[in-house]
């Protein structure tokens, strides 16, 4: 299960980290970023994870006594439910820096954009 | 074509370093010192039944303010990009009105969402859940609310209003836990309760009301600054 996970995140990782890096459509670019955190966040979550585990949250299910024994490790979880907000912030800024680049230089193409270049 | 192979080269050699980092993980049955301790004391010492939410909000309580102030940096960068951009009254004019199902559902579905966004963040010390994923639930609704024509101009001095007392209120509860209980954030100056009702946890539940409301008001301000000012003119 774990291994299973860990793979996953890192197929996504690389899917993300190939559109960062092959692409040149700036959406594109956001896109394969958002992968390559949803990635990280799937590793941080697999991290966390213990055998037959289940979520960390006392219910009929799950009284008070078994907790420790059952509950999987809460500091991941709450790793990745602030990177999921970070990550959802930072988007939101990266697109809106995309809206206005496309404004400025009607170009969505970053290689078109001859300001960035060294 | 070279540039995608050296891409692909850079992916597989990045791989190779930090392939043996992880290749060790099997199942865990046991989990470190720190999680044990949570997992045991935590939800007696705090009256909090979700322990997701009490690591966040008391014991990481401080990377939560961080992060309310990481939401709030971005939120404001992106009315700093849209700020300068042409006047709303030139965009207005050229909008389609929308659709009469999207002005029907969106009427429909508005209260069902607010409502649930609000039990979400109240909720947020006993389910899954609490005020970020509320917040969001929120501001999805007033994004709704915008395409569906409910909402034709924006509550400013509103949405700046619940954002300033939000965040301040966080702090001032951060500040009373020092006064009254242990330290920075800790809630237990309030009663903590019975372990799985609505009023337990000491001032989690009133912590994470806050939060909520910022980040529904932090987003709806995003979305507005999106709206208005990103027609491509």
């Amino acid at each position: 299960m774990t291994q299973g996970l860990i793979i996953l995140s890192f197929a996504l990782m690389a899917i993300g980290m190939w559109g960062l890096m092959s692409r040149r459509h700036l959406i594109r670019i956001i896109i394969g970023f958002s992968l390559v955190d949803t990635g990280v966040h799937l590793l941080l979550v697999a991290v966390g994870y213990r055998e037959s585990g289940t979520a960390p949250i006392v219910s009929d299910r799950l009284p008070l006594e078994l907790l420790a024994r059952r509950g999987v490790d809460p500091v991941p979880s709450a790793l990745v439910l602030t990177a999921i907000v970070i990550g959802l912030a930072v988007t939101a800024l990266m697109l809106s820096f995309a809206v206005r680049m496309y404004q400025r230089t009607r170009s969505i193409y970053i290689d078109k954009n001859k300001e960035l270049r060294w | 074509m070279i540039k995608r192979v050296f891409a692909l080269a850079l992916i597989v050699v990045v791989a190779f370093f930090v392939f043996p980092l992880f290749a060790g993980i099997g199942e865990r049955t046991d989990l470190g010192p720190v999680a044990t301790a949570y997992l045991e004391e935590g939800a007696r010492a705090l009256g909090a039944a979700n322990l997701v939410t009490a690591v966040v909000v008391t014991y990481r309580g401080l990377d939560t303010l961080g992060e309310v102030t990481v939401l709030f940096a971005a939120s404001a960068g992106v009315a700093l990009v849209f700020g300068t951009l042409a006047r709303r009254s030139q965009v207005e004019r050229r909008r389609r009105p929308p659709s009469e199902l999207l002005e029907t559902g969106a009427s429909l579905l508005l209260p069902i969402i607010a409502t649930f966004g609000v039990f979400v963040f109240v909720h947020g010390h006993l389910t899954p859940g609490g005020g970020f994923q509320g917040g969001v639930v929120v501001a999805s609704g007033v994004l709704l609310s915008f395409l569906g024509g409910t909402l034709t101009h924006t509550p400013h001095r509103l949405l700046g209003a619940l954002e300033t007392v939000a965040g301040a209120g966080y702090v001032a509860i951060g500040l009373l836990g020092i006064w009254l209980a242990a330290g920075f954030l800790d809630p237990r100056f309030l009663p903590s309760g019975e372990i799985g009702s609505l009023f337990s946890g000491g001032a989690i539940p009133l912590i994470y009301v806050l939060v909520g409301v910022k980040v529904g008001a932090e987003l709806s301000g995003v979305i507005d600054a999106m709206r208005h000012r990103s027609d491509v003119s």
